[in-house]
């Protein structure tokens, strides 16, 4: 899992995202609440969190982590998430050939979170990390989700002049967070 | 040619900015696309694509219905239809029933293929492209220069003053704030759009699912957003199973933006719920528009497998100086000349076909494994067989087949040009032949050709095969086998077949001279009978560069090997197959067939790769294509014999019948490789290994294996485009060093020593055949 872990980090790292690996949900969550205070959310359009329902939030006490962060949502709209600056989300699967995720995107709150705000904090479980695409297709099934995202790096585009810029009509910050052991409470 | 495309032309070459960033990314491609194949077999890639693609074009009908009856189960509507009319219809229906006011759109080259976007907006409907690239486009009422990359044509400044002018002064020429000013004017629109348009670059029959690839994220809003959402679909996107999408998704951001994965994969399979809770409508449009009826061309059909990734345009030499906007409106670029002659018509394509050159580079990239080169002289042959042949070219041809008449025209001509000739060069032709000297000087027609010098060249055979027979006694003595008395009685009757001359061998001239691999002395002696080559010169051999010829018999001769000049054999039929002409062709190929067969031979060898792959490859191919299959068997029969200089030479160095002088230190050389010779026949190795082993250092150039711009009539039809490309190669033959370039090929001797001639630059343009006639034992 360590190798192919590291081949995931280098694979996402090249195309800008953030990678990174706590053993246990409490450091994970420790670092996304610092990473919201720091990222200056607050209850103001343009500064909100949306955070999308996954299992990471089971025994999660939303009300005590909203009241500690003034501006997160776990109710995901389409106004507060395109006045989100970061949206969280969780995702099903890591692929670590190309340094991707794949999410079941049929909620709406998914895809929400993770199209329109700023930044977008990917949370997947470690062990959900597979080697390459063929893996990933022997595990995703279009025919009981309409809709598969694969999500790789943060939005960019070489549209003008072919210079790389990130950030056009997707997340402008990919910040992926592998969590080793989803069960078991804060 | 009309004088609007003539002038499309020059207007693309004179715009710096279009042929600056198609030049800088055509080379930057060349290395990053290398870069994101690193640790995939790329060969395997494209035979499963192609392979899964030519299924699905051979299963349309069950693949839409499959797609269909999937995708309807979950709640989604399809709509087949074969007229473009009919899908802009449909979408105008359902935009007006949904009280749709604004539609925003993804990047989908078929709503561009039916004009989609005017029509919608005569009905009064607002449209928005989002791709930036297309936005850029839709705002500045251009049309896409490059189909990944639309506005690759414009600098940040032209792309300020147009955000200025259309959607809010004061824009500042300021990339990241270029990118965000649209991100903020898009987020509105993606926000207040009741519609929104995708394409769509798959579609699972098995699961129903559309495959969405973009990296900006765009697509992602426009499924998302909108209540209603329409895909647009060529059904040459449908593919059998999901499984199929694996290796389409590991070629296509590989190839068209050198990445391991877009930013985005976005797969469809049903409605999804609305932001209000309420189910989207999902409306999935398989457009028809002749693909079926091109899947049942047996020729074009292969052109169903292309995933549009654009790679073709990426390593074009003509496509990097003219870019996207002389080819029309959509599809551009080799693939595109082929899309538009069917999606649009036939004779849409008859000026932007001969934009081709005919190089290959394109064969080599290409995922889908499609013969684009092949299939635009598909098109060049039917436009010839719609439009007739025109007079002047059958005028032409009538005189370059008559081989007598073609002789005494050049030598006129020959004696015509005594007073423009100078150290072998016409740098400057009276008139409108002008142009052909413009830009590089041509050679003086030899005084005699090489037909008439032949009888004259005194063939040593027998005293190299008896410094062979030598060599092989040496040989079996130290390796301690001494030859049985049948193999010395064979050995003598060889000899004795040398200086009878011309008595055939009816063992050894069955055998096919490929494999050879003799290295013990026994298989040596064997592999030295006496043997025939039968030399095919070709126009330039024959009659601007007899020495060329005259070094290949020279060299033969040294193995052992006589060599004799047909006298039947005629022009190789390039010159017409080229231009659509098959039938003239294939009456080349008949005349030649019949020449070069008429004496028993062992190889038929020709020092021009353009007339190896004709007679290898094409006169197969050709009555192949006229149905002339009485004629197969004995073209066959040639081809097994037909092989390059250069892969001949090896052979026979490796067999141990030709040695290179000891010692020689020769300095610099650069190679550079002949198109057909290196993408054709594969051979791009032999060339400089037999230089090297001469005593050259070879000195690779940048860019090595691309064209030089001659391509045969091609520098005659399109000077204009023909020079910049041998600009280009003779600045990095000069960057080298080197005071001496070699090729395989006497079409790129003509241009490239041409090029320099009139450049002035001291640099040596020799065939390797004239370079190794010296340089062995």
């Amino acid at each position: 899992m360590q190798a192919i872990f590291e081949q995931f980090k280098l694979r996402a790292e090249a195309v800008s995202a953030e990678v990174h690996r706590f053993p246990y949900k409490a450091a994970a969550l420790d670092f996304i609440v610092r990473y919201l205070h720091e990222a200056g959310i607050a209850d103001s359009p343009g500064s909100y969190a949306v955070w999308a329902d996954g299992t990471f939030l089971r025994s999660v006490n939303k009300q005590e982590l909203a009241a500690c962060v003034p501006g997160l949502s776990f109710e995901v709209t389409r106004e507060n998430a395109a006045a989100a600056k970061v949206g969280i989300s969780q995702l099903d699967w890591a692929m670590a050939s190309t340094g991707s995720l794949v999410q079941d995107a049929a909620p709406i709150e998914r895809r929400l979170a993770s199209t329109l705000p700023v930044i977008h904090i990917a949370i997947i479980e470690t062990s959900r990390l597979l080697p390459d695409m063929p893996a990933v297709f022997g595990k995703i099934r279009p025919e009981q989700t309409n809709y598969i995202s694969f999500i790789t790096g943060p939005s960019r585009t070489a549209d003008i002049e072919r210079v790389l810029t990130i950030g056009v009509h997707g997340p402008e910050k990919l910040i992926i967070v592998f969590v080793d052991e989803m069960a078991g409470v804060n | 040619m009309r004088k609007e495309f003539r002038d499309s032309i020059n207007t693309a070459l004179h715009n710096p900015n279009l042929t600056g960033a198609l030049g800088r990314f055509s080379e930057a491609y060349r290395v990053s696309r290398a870069k994101a194949y690193e640790g995939i077999d790329f060969e395997a890639v494209r035979a499963q694509i192609a392979d899964r693609k030519g299924y699905a074009a051979s299963h349309l009908d069950e693949l839409a219905e499959r797609f269909t009856e999937q995708i309807e189960a979950r709640g989604a509507k399809v709509f087949r239809t074969d007229s473009p009319a009919k899908v802009r219809e449909y979408i105008l229906n359902l935009a007006q029933q949904n009280g749709v006011k604004t539609i925003v759109k993804s990047k989908s080259m078929a709503s561009e293929e039916i004009h989609l976007n005017p029509f919608l907006e005569k009905a009064g409907i607002e449209v928005r492209e989002t791709d930036l690239g297309e936005w850029i486009i839709q705002l500045a009422g251009q049309t896409p220069s490059h189909m990944v990359m639309p506005a690759i044509h414009m600098t940040k400044e032209e792309v300020a003053d147009v955000f200025s002018d259309k959607v809010e002064q004061g824009q500042p020429p300021d990339i990241p704030k270029l990118v965000k000013f649209a991100r903020g004017k898009l987020r509105a629109k993606f926000l207040s759009a009741e519609m929104g348009i995708t394409g769509a670059n798959i579609a699972v029959a098995e699961t129903g699912t559309l495959v969405i690839v973009t990296n900006e994220g765009n697509a992602r809003l426009v499924t998302t957003l909108p209540k209603i959402h329409v895909a647009i679909v060529g059904i040459e996107k449908l593919m059998a199973d999901f499984a199929d999408v694996v290796p389409v998704l590991t070629a296509l951001p590989r190839s068209a933006t050198a990445q391991l994965l877009t930013s985005y994969v976005t797969m469809v399979s049903g409605p999804v719920p609305n932001t209000d809770g309420t189910p989207k409508q999902l409306h999935v449009i398989l457009m028809d528009n002749r693909r079926t009826e091109m899947s049942r061309d047996p020729k074009f059909k292969q052109a169903l497998q292309c995933v549009r990734c654009a790679s073709c345009l990426n390593v074009c030499p003509v496509f990097r100086l003219v870019g996207g906007h002389v080819f029309g409106k959509v599809y551009t670029g080799g693939i595109g000349t082929i899309l538009t002659a069917w999606f649009d018509a036939l004779k849409a394509s008859d000026e932007i076909q001969s934009l081709c050159i005919q190089c290959g580079n394109c064969t080599q990239v290409c995922p889908g494994m499609i013969d684009i080169p092949g299939l635009i002289l598909e098109l060049r042959r039917r436009l010839a067989v719609e439009k007739g042949q025109p007079l002047a070219q059958k005028a032409i041809f009538s005189v370059v087949n008559n081989r007598r008449l073609f002789h005494s025209m050049l030598r006129t001509a020959s004696l015509a040009q005594k007073p423009l000739a100078k150290d072998g060069f016409i740098r400057h032709l009276p008139f409108f032949l002008g142009e052909m000297t413009e830009f590089r000087s041509l050679p003086a027609i030899a005084e005699t050709p090489l037909r008439d010098r032949f009888a004259k060249i005194e063939q040593r055979v027998a005293e190299a095969r008896a410094n062979l027979q030598v060599g092989v006694q040496a040989t079996t003595t130290t390796s301690g086998v001494p030859p049985t008395a049948t193999q010395s009685a064979e050995l003598q009757s060889q000899e004795s077949d040398v200086d009878a001359g011309l008595k055939a061998r009816s063992t050894e001239s069955t055998r096919i001279p490929t494999t050879a691999t003799a290295t013990d002395a026994t298989q040596k002696r064997r592999s030295t009978p006496h043997e025939k080559a039968a030399f095919y010169s070709g126009c330039l051999i024959d009659f601007a560069y007899p020495e060329m010829g005259e070094s290949v018999v020279k060299i033969l001769n040294k193995a052992g090997i006589e060599v004799i000049f047909p006298e039947g054999q005629t022009c190789c039929g390039a010159p017409a197959r080229f231009s659509g002409a098959y039938e003239v062709a294939a009456k080349n190929a008949q005349d030649n067939i019949d020449a070069l067969l008429s004496q028993d031979v062992q190889y038929v060898v020709s020092a021009c790769p353009t007339c190896t792959v004709a007679l290898k490859h094409d006169f197969i191919a050709n009555f192949e294509s006229l149905g002339q299959t009485e004629s197969l068997p004995r073209a066959h029969e040639l081809a097994a014999k037909v092989t390059d200089f250069s892969s001949l030479v090896k052979k026979l160095v490796d067999e141990g019948r030709l040695t290179f002088k000891e010692g020689r230190q020769l300095g610099k050389v650069t190679y550079h490789d002949s198109c057909h010779l290196k993408r054709t026949l594969n051979v791009s190795e032999q060339p400089r290994e037999l230089l090297t082993k001469a005593g050259y250092e070879i000195a690779e150039m940048y860019e090595a294996d691309m064209c030089c711009g001659m391509g045969g009539s091609y520098s005659l039809k399109l000077p204009e485009i023909s020079a910049p490309i041998l600009e280009r190669k003779l600045k990095n033959i000069k960057d080298t060093g080197a005071p001496l370039v070699a090729m395989d090929c006497p079409g790129c001797v003509m241009q490239i020593r041409g090029g320099l001639d009139k450049d002035g630059a001291a640099i040596k343009v020799e065939h390797t055949a004239q370079r190794l006639a010296e340089e062995l034992e």
